[in-house]
């Protein structure tokens, strides 16, 4: 092997690098955010809510958790207009990530829920609570604080998964990397250092989402005591 | 130019799916075999190999399967090898399996009880002995319903090989969609397809798993 690496070309394409990681940074907050509340919203739909409601919720979860988050991508881009839903390749990306993070995250969630004792729902209808209120209040933050690292595990195989959506013409990291090695031919170099930053951007997501973990449920045990 | 209609789409599509499922059994295969391998260096008694193991599945676990794809195609080029797409997917797909199987083995390792080691420690075995007759076959057990839950995850991993020009099922529904301007229709039949492929197997993770809590 006489290759030379060359590494020259991060001095002129540092910009492209950068305003495709603060893309990738964007559609993470929003596709994580939005999805863990469709979540939760599923998980109670299947676990305490209405029963149409919950065969509705686990037909959505079985299709999109055995099937490719690519067709799923492509599905909504390109399939939706069809149906006269025509979405920016931003807006697609966004909502096919919190599809996709909501199906993934209702599962876990739902774990969280039915490992709830049921004496919990019953203190909660003792105190004349509402059953919505039950859940809000005392089902659903132990819930949460049990599978917070499995859903912090979810989140950053989203934000790997999100690479893709490059593939839609979203300027992402991913887009930063084809950008780069069409424009200097040095494709093993510009995908290396991609690859390199998603993997620090994968470290940190995480560690940011454990404290944010420990902060939430932190303030929430100290509040019930 | 002749039309393609519905039952065309149809049939390329199912002929496309070959491709899909051939590279799904490569990859679970050669990467079960490697992360066998790496599992015996994981829960070995050398530090070192542990720590190699452990960065290996922490840069495969940590980095999207799109960008291993990528330098699996263009590294395997600098090497002086002529990489057809289907040799750099197979490549990497084996090398992502294994660094997620390595770690679901590892945890069905670490979940038999100390008590069997040391139970078969003071019946005199030597390690291998421990390995071989006692922790593997109860591991073996566990590790089943996680095993046959995760080859659902390398299904939808093959799709991606279809950006590095693979033509599996999902480049084929890219190439239809573009002839016959029906992206519904045809993505919808691509996502309807993984699904039949995909959905036996995670039905048969679930009821593997209950077989397995209700032995407990």
């Amino acid at each position: 092997m006489n290759y030379q690496f060359n590494f020259e070309w991060i001095g002129t394409y540092w910009p492209v690098f950068l305003a495709g990681i603060w893309m990738t940074i964007k559609l993470i907050a929003v596709g994580g955010v939005v999805g863990i509340a469709v979540g939760t919203f599923c998980a109670w739909a299947r676990s305490l809510g209405p029963k149409w409601l919950g065969i509705i919720v686990a037909v959505y979860v079985e299709l999109i958790r055995n099937t490719p988050f690519l067709i799923q991508l492509f599905f909504i881009f390109f399939g939706l207009p069809a149906l006269g839903l025509r979405l920016t390749e931003v807006q697609a990306a966004m909502l096919a990530m919190v599809i996709n993070l909501g199906a993934y995250s209702a599962e876990i969630i739902r774990a969280g829920i039915e490992a709830t004792p049921k004496g919990q729902f019953e203190a909660g209808a003792s105190l004349a609570m509402s059953p919505i209120q039950t859940f809000r209040h005392i089902v659903l933050v132990p819930a949460l604080q049990k599978i917070w690292p499995a859903l912090a595990s979810q989140v950053v195989i989203v934000m790997l998964g999100s690479a893709v959506v490059s593939q839609i013409a979203v300027e992402d990291l991913t887009f930063a990397a084809n950008f780069t090695q069409s424009r200097t031919f040095r494709a093993f170099e510009a995908y290396f250092v991609s690859t390199a930053i998603y993997l620090g951007l994968a470290i940190l997501l995480r560690f940011i989402l454990i404290q944010v973990g420990h902060s939430i449920f932190a303030t929430k045990r100290r509040a019930s005591r | 130019m002749s039309q393609i209609g519905f039952w065309d789409i149809l049939t390329n599509l199912i002929f496309a799916t070959g491709w899909t499922v051939l590279l799904s059994i490569i990859s679970f295969i050669g990467g079960g075999i490697l992360g066998l391998i790496l599992l015996f260096a994981r829960i070995g008694k050398r530090k070192w190999l542990q720590q190699v193991v452990k960065v290996y599945t922490e840069v495969f676990q940590g980095t999207p399967l799109l960008m291993q794809l990528f330098l699996a195609f263009f590294g395997l080029g600098l090497m002086g090898i002529n990489v057809s797409p289907f040799l750099a997917a197979s490549v990497a797909l084996i090398l992502w399996t294994a660094a997620f199987l390595v770690e679901i083995w590892r945890g069905c390792v670490t979940a038999i009880p100390k008590g069997q080691w040391e139970a078969s420690a003071s019946l005199g075995m030597t390690y291998v002995e421990q390995m071989r007759h006692i922790i593997l076959p109860q591991a073996l057990k566990l590790s089943v319903p996680p095993t046959v839950g995760f080859s659902v995850q390398v299904v939808k991993g093959t799709a991606l090989t279809s950006i590095i020009g693979f033509v599996e099922v999902t480049k084929a529904g890219t190439v239809l969609a573009n002839a016959t301007f029906q992206p519904f229709t045809v993505y919808g039949l691509v996502a309807l397809i993984y699904f039949a492929l995909c959905y036996p197997l995670s039905l048969s993770a679930r009821k593997l798993e209950r077989k397995l809590n209700a032995a407990h």
